[in-house]
Parts: structure tokens; sequence; C-alpha cells
């Protein structure tokens, strides 16, 4: 199962513990942490299910590339990190 | 009278009540968080507060203590978009508007009858509806699916938006809702079927032979008379509208002074003659003619004006007040308004005087009284 951590930004509107999650690709583990964690799913996604504009995702390091599917591939022991654009007055 | 009002700002939500020894800040929430629009629900004391947090979106909140404490309910949600669907492009834009919620921009409580049931207007464009205080959101389908909600524009923002939401007292099925750009439209069976009303209102802005176009308005707020109900107020990009006729027709009301341009109005509860403006320089430079803070009044129907200016500003000062940052409570005597410089200011007598309450806080964007049903 793959590891998904979220920015420390979002903790303070929802809490998002980082955990163990299953999925090939990275919408399908986001949908696995969501699936247990509703409240979240609106601060991540928008209500199209699209990833919101100003976050991305790491996966193993590597900036993900798909942001209309979130197909990237996620492997059995990867750990994602989902983060935020850093702006704002 | 009201005795108690919220401001939202860029910064959180602010509350005020008055005591024996005037008006003060008594409470905060949301401190450091964008509050963009507030609602008291004046059946149910329930208070609705909008947050956009940019990143994570646009979330709401509903205190059912006076603010004591929040819980976050459900935020409007425009349905999956069908698959053999093509938006067609706004005219102005040149692309279609997004199907994806941007912002709300009106929260209105429903008739007295209809207990938990909330409209909710947003850009881009929808109309949403809840029937339980706020936990759960409908968008109508009605207006948003109506082909000519496609050839709406945005107004200053990059989506039309609807900003005004007036529910008749006398029946709640009876709703105006106004559009920047798309004018002003109206359903007499709550939401069912909605007719395109704005006939004399003029657009400056278009060619001229589009000029009347009422689809192509852009009306920056809509009030209306809670006493006598098919009175309206609009103050428009390009001047003042007045209706008589439950908006299916308006007159222009020329010639205000300093400046027909603004964003705010209020209408007076019970008098169908008084209403309050805020004018500005129009209308890409927007701040107060002469960097003097007035409000306008009229008691007339419009045939004239007051320009109000005891207690305001009247050197260097460059507030500007957004639409929903005017309000005048239940009695008509108490108004108060709040600028993009943090100044909030309150009259006791009508606009006749006001008073600065305070000076240095964050940009506001709406000022709600509590009213009393």
């Amino acid at each position: 199962m793959a590891l998904l951590r979220f920015t420390q930004n979002i903790q303070r509107h929802v809490a998002c513990p980082a955990r163990q999650v299953e999925g090939a690709t990275l919408a399908e583990v986001l949908e696995g942490y969501f699936r247990q964690h509703e409240q979240a799913r609106g601060y991540v996604l928008d209500d199209q299910g699209k990833l919101r504009h100003h976050m991305t995702a790491f996966i193993d390091g590597n900036q993900m590339r798909d942001r209309e599917r979130l197909s990237d591939p996620v492997a059995a022991d990867a750990v994602v990190d989902l983060v935020q654009a850093l702006s704002g007055g | 009278m009201s005795t108690r009002f919220h401001v939202a700002t860029r910064k959180g939500l602010f509350t005020l009540d008055r005591g024996a020894s005037g008006w003060s800040i008594m409470q905060t929430s949301f401190l450091g968080d964008n509050c963009t629009l507030l609602m008291h629900d004046a059946r149910s004391g329930d208070l609705i507060a909008t947050l956009n947090h940019g990143h994570f979106g646009i979330k709401m909140h509903r205190s059912r203590d006076g603010g004591a404490n929040w819980t976050e309910v459900a935020t409007p949600q425009y349905p999956p978009q069908p698959a053999n669907y093509t938006p067609k492009a706004t005219p102005l834009e040149g692309k279609p508007a997004d199907w994806s919620l941007k912002l709300v921009w009106a929260l209105t409580a429903g008739g007295a009858d209809e207990p938990g049931v909330v409209w909710c207007g947003t850009l881009p464009g929808g109309l949403f509806r809840s029937e339980d205080g706020g936990d759960s959101w409908t968008l109508n389908r009605p207006l948003w699916d109506d082909p000519r909600r496609e050839e709406w524009f945005g107004g200053g923002a990059d989506h039309p938006g609807i900003h005004s939401i007036c529910v008749d007292p006398r029946d709640a099925r009876h709703v105006i809702v106004g559009v920047s750009c798309g004018g002003v439209w109206k359903t007499r069976d709550g939401g069912g079927a909605w007719e395109l009303g704005g006939r004399g209102m003029r657009a400056e802005f278009m060619p001229p032979e589009h000029a009347f176009e009422p689809n192509a308005q852009d009306p920056h707020l809509i009030a209306q008379c809670q006493s006598h109900p098919d009175v309206l107020w609009v103050q428009h990009h390009n001047g003042i509208f007045k209706s008589s006729d439950a908006a299916a027709s308006w007159s222009e009301i020329e010639g205000v002074q300093p400046s027909a341009f603004g964003f705010a109005v209020a209408a007076h509860p019970h008098d169908p003659d008084t209403a309050w403006f805020i004018p500005a320089v129009k209308d890409e430079k927007r701040y107060p003619t002469n960097g003097r803070v007035v409000v306008n009044r009229t008691r007339d129907g419009g045939r004239t004006f007051q320009t109000l200016t005891e207690g305001l500003p009247q050197q260097h000062a460059y507030d500007l007040v957004y639409r929903h940052a005017l309000d005048v409570d239940e009695s008509g005597d108490r108004l108060a308004f709040g600028s993009t410089t943090g100044s909030l200011w309150i009259s006791e007598n009508g606009g006749d005087s006001w008073q600065t309450l305070a000076t240095h806080l964050p940009p506001i964007y709406a000022v709600r009284f509590e009213k009393t049903p």
C-alpha cells in the first residue's frame, strides 16, 4: 500500500493524517483515502473531481503529470505527498 | 431596531453589538480566513458564513448559537457536466464559463412559510437552493439550463455571477435574481420557470443597438422594499434604476450627483420612496468622488437625492464600498456600511449622521444586521 501524506497547511481546516492506502494510480489512492475520510475530499478536489488548481502531488519525489485524469501510476510501496503552492496575502 | 450586525472581511468575521456605551466588536470568528459573505436567518437565528480558502476551495459554516460555535456544512456543488454537452463560449470572454463553483455571491433566506429554505447565488451563474438550512444544496436546473444563461458574461470578474436574490414576503415562490452580467430574472413558481425581466435597463458598455438588451445588463445589486415588494432599486454599472412592477420594467434615474456609479444600494424596509446609495467615480477608477465618502439618499422615489456627509470623512478618503457592504435594519433607521480599506460606519437616524466604528479592519466584503422577522 502507498503512503499518502498531506501538506501541513490543510491540517488546520480538516485533519488529514498520513495513511497507507491501496491503489495503482493517483486517482485510486486519493479515492481510497477519501472513502474513509469524506470531509477531506472537497479540500483537495473541486466539485467536478479535479485536483484543486494550486495543489499538486509528488509520487516518490516526482511531480505528477496527468492533472486531468490523475492516472499517474503509484507503486505498492510508494510515498505520495500532496502539496500546495504557497501564495496569497 | 437591530442591536447586532456582522462584518465579513478578508481576514475573518466580526460581530458588533450595541451595548450601553455604544457599538463595539464583541466576537471574532474565522480570524485570518477570507470570509466573503454572511447570512443571518431571521426565522431560525442561524448564521451561515462563506469562507474562500483559495487553494482549498470555498466552504460554508453554520452557527446555531450566535457565532460562538461553527460547524462546516455542505457547499453548493455543480452536478457533473453531461458527457454530450458542449458549452457555448460567453460573448465577451470567448470561452465557456467554468462548470465549477468559483464564488458564493448571494445568500438569502426563503419565505417565512419555508423554514430551512435558503437560496444561494454563485459564480459562474448558478442558483442553488437548500431546504435544510444549508446541509445540502441543489442547483436550479431550469435557470442553469436556459440557453440564455450561456449568454451571460463576467462583469469585472472572469465569470458571470448571481449576487442578488429577492424573495417576495407576500409569496415566497416569487423570487427575483440579479446577474452580473445577465440582467434580472424572475420566477413565480419557486424556480420552476424563469422569465427575463429588465425592460428599460440600459447598458452603456454595449454597442448602441444592444444597449437595452435585458440579458446583457449589469445590475450591481437589487434591493427590494419589504413592505412594498413590487418596488425594487438597482445600483447598475452605469446608473440607478427603479422598478415599481416587480422587475418587469425599469426607469433610469438620471442626473444623480456626485455620481450614479457604485455597487451598494439599500431599500427602506417600509417606505417605498426611500433608498440609499454609495456613489463612486465610475468605472475603471472606483474611489469616492473627490476623496469624500458620502451616502446618497432619496425620500421621494428618486426624484431628488440628498448627499449625506455628517460624520463621514470628507478629504483624502478612498474607501470603496462593495455591493454587500451596506445594510439597513428592519426599522429603516439603522444603517451600516464598510469599505475596502477597513472603515466601518453606522447611522441610527436613517443616514442623517454617521459614526465611525472602525478604521483598521481588513477589507470588508459584507455587512449584515440581525433582523427580527
